[in-house]
């Protein structure tokens, strides 16, 4: 009993929990000064994401991208890169992965190994050229990353029309049903909810990222170099070609998720005016999950539930999408801003250490 | 003391939270069985009380996009008002991405609305998806026919409001050449060109229709270019059909005019005059989502619901039309003109092609 008292005190879980409640309180006066009844938005929050099967089901849907993205971003991050670009990767993805399900023609399950497959790597590729940039020449990767994201962006739209696009129309054609990834027995459990095989694999991704980083010589090498590089030059790894290798596996991350969403929940990929948004909230997500692989799944949970529950309260209790966004920013506002909940935390951490001694 | 006081504290207002959180849970519930409760007596005596909830799902432009779906949750709140029905009855989802579509529909749907819109054709792979997987709910789609038996598609004939703006630019060009801006080449635009190009031809069989695809509904800097070519070749209107790339050919229109050139844009969607100004605005082609929405959701609450048919609405039904502000920039001749047309091709006198025709 104790024990399981000590891991819900633990530092490192007290500090997020209490950011996410304290983000929620500042959100609440922001809905109480537009005259909207908090109690209920957040109600309707909960009742959106947790009420039924189906939408549970559309929420994990929604978590399952940024799970990828958000991976994406810590593993740059460990190796001391801010790989800005996942949004980029991820669009590079999709594209990877919807070519290869309408252009193809495979048996079942192996077309949809080999578009999930080339879409990561194209992801992978996509982040490599910001990753060679900065070895080759000194690029900041912050800046190359950015950029590509308007290029994978305008580059996937013209490979969409050029190829992919009946006339007339604004989207790809469906990708075969070979190609698909739905987890069709689940959906149907879930009242047709679009989950897909992304999911468990997004999962797998994290263990996998765990066992890169801190079990094996090249994982052992990516951080160090990402610790100090100069350092890590002295001891004899190379860091020109350990920050393409980082950006190249960061990438993978992103693009596997890009795939996964063309693959399983839309089936095609439309003609995009803006970007999806998901490598973006992605950095949110490594944020709050510090950077660890299980923070990382349990932030990509609340963020998803967040985003996809603010329709409930939209629905159930009139409150304004503008709101809502102040409500999800304040939330991650406190997580990020460890600094605050630490000093209002003060008093318990200080007691617990006195009972430690 | 002072610390252990604040550590009471904050451990209590977590665990309040939790509790509040978990006694929300089931009062929720019990209000939504209320309102289940509250539908299905609603359904029983349809005939002396009429309750209706119609809702809205907007496509990734949002409420406030200052064309589309603004227009139809204009037309929808008007709908609610006019009809005396409480604020609620009338709600709107507004999608943040292509994700949004299905679940946002489905929320609607799955809550027992009488009926739920999708506005827009980007959402007609949604309105299906969600038509088919709850056969009981009444969907209805603007600007794209989606095959379903409970699905009511409503689309417009463009051809005809932009046959009106031919007869009004076919009258007044001085250089009897005249412009004409698409985005992409789709059916919808195709109908803009035909019935533009049909007008101008009516009232003056000399003038010639210079058209121009930009390939995009999203890029002014494409408008404009557009337009310097068109007026750079002597046309002294332009019809631009192309979204916010239309917004260029104001642009371009109105530096000119700065520079003493004697050119009109004719604007299209809603009554562009009010946005880009009389100097240039010489009238709009008007498509009324709003009306449209209206309409429709009327017809549900009236039990008219058409659902599996194409709502097709022109000339007749004023689903499209020339603003009434044009009377400020139109000489009475020429608006004369339009009117008697119009009455035409209400009464069927002269058909509008669908097709540009060479």
């Amino acid at each position: 009993m104790n024990r399981v008292i000590q891991v819900f005190t633990k530092e490192s879980f007290l500090v997020p929990l209490f950011a996410i409640i304290l983000g929620l309180v500042v959100g609440a006066l922001a809905m109480l000064a537009g005259g909207f009844n908090p109690l209920l938005a957040y109600e309707s929050l909960v009742v959106k994401v947790f009420g039924d099967l189906y939408n549970f089901g559309e929420a994990i849907r929604q978590i399952t991208p940024l799970i990828f993205t958000g991976l994406a971003v810590a593993f740059a991050f460990r190796t001391g890169l801010f790989n800005i670009g996942a949004e980029g990767q991820f669009i590079m993805g999709m594209l990877g992965a919807v070519y290869v399900g309408v252009a193809f023609d495979l048996p079942p399950i192996i077309h949809a190994v080999v578009a999930i497959i080339v879409g990561a790597l194209m992801g992978g590729i996509w982040a490599g050229i910001a990753g060679y940039l900065k070895a080759a020449r000194g690029v900041h990767e912050v800046i190359t990353s950015i950029m590509l994201n308007w290029i994978g962006m305008y580059f996937a739209n013209y490979i969409l029309n050029a190829f992919l696009v009946p006339k007339g129309q604004q989207r790809s054609e469906i990708v075969h049903d070979s190609a698909v990834i739905t987890l069709q027995a689940l959906s149907n459990f879930l009242g047709g909810a679009r989950v897909h095989w992304g999911t468990p694999l997004a999962l797998i991704c994290a263990v996998i990222f765990f066992i890169i980083l801190w079990k094996t010589k090249t994982g052992y090498e990516l951080r160090a170099v990402g610790l100090n590089p100069h350092a890590s030059e002295y001891a004899g790894m190379s860091v020109n070609r350990n920050i393409v290798k980082a950006m190249f596996i960061s990438g993978l991350f992103a693009g596997l998720g890009g795939a996964c969403e063309t693959l399983g929940v839309f089936h095609y990929l439309a003609v995009m005016s803006a970007m999806p948004g998901y490598g973006f909230d992605g950095i949110a997500v490594a944020l709050i999950g510090g950077n660890t692989p299980i923070g990382i799944v349990l932030g990509a949970f609340l963020f998803g539930a967040l985003s996809y529950g603010a329709a409930g309260m939209k629905f159930s209790a009139g409150v304004p999408i503008e709101l809502i966004r102040i409500v999800i920013s304040s939330v991650i506002f406190f997580v990020a801003a460890h600094g605050i909940v630490r000093y209002l935390l003060k008093p318990i951490l200080a007691k617990r250490k006195e009972e430690g001694r | 003391m002072k610390k252990k006081l604040l550590s009471v504290l904050s451990v209590a207002t977590l665990s309040l939270s939790v509790l509040v959180a978990g006694c929300g849970g089931n009062a929720q519930q019990g209000a939504q069985q209320g309102q289940n409760q509250g539908q299905e007596q609603a359904g029983g005596d349809q005939a002396g009380q009429k309750t209706v909830r119609i809702g809205m799902v907007t496509d990734v432009g949002g409420v406030n996009d200052n064309s589309f779906n603004q227009s139809a949750w204009e037309g929808l709140q008007k709908f609610q008002q006019d009809n005396g029905l409480p604020q609620e009855s009338v709600n709107y989802l507004q999608s943040t991405s292509d994700a949004d579509y299905v679940p946002n529909l489905t929320q609607f749907v799955k809550d027992g609305w009488d009926l739920t819109w999708g506005i827009g054709f980007m959402m007609a792979d949604a309105v299906k998806q969600v038509a088919e997987a709850n056969p009981d709910a009444k969907i209805a789609i603007i600007d794209q026919e989606v095959q379903a038996p409970n699905v009511e598609s409503v689309l417009f004939k463009e051809n005809e409001g932009a046959f009106l703006g031919g007869v009004v630019a076919g009258s007044m060009t001085k250089s009897n050449k005249i412009g004409f801006v698409g985005g992409v080449e789709s059916p919808v635009i195709k109908r803009f060109e035909a019935g533009f190009i049909a007008g101008v031809k009516a009232v003056n069989p000399n003038a010639k229709v210079i058209s121009v695809y930009t390939g995009a509904f999203d890029k002014p800097d494409l408008g404009k270019q557009a337009a310097s070519g068109l007026y750079g070749q002597g046309a002294d209107i332009v019809f631009p059909a192309a979204g916010s790339t239309g917004d260029g050919v104001f642009n371009e229109a109105k530096d000119r005019k700065s520079k003493g050139e004697n050119v009109w844009v004719i604007g299209v969607d809603k009554d562009q005059s009010l946005t880009f100004g009389k100097e240039i605005t010489l009238t709009s082609v008007m498509k009324r989502v709003d009306q449209a929405v209206e309409r429709v959701s009327k017809d549900v609450m009236d039990g008219n619901f058409k659902g599996g048919q194409v709502v097709t609405l022109g000339l007749a039904e004023d689903g499209v039309g020339l603003p009434e502000t044009s009377k400020d920039t139109v000489p009475a001749d020429v608006l004369a003109k339009v009117e008697e047309f119009k009455q035409k091709i209400v009464n069927k006198e002269i058909s509008v092609p669908e097709e540009p025709q060479e």
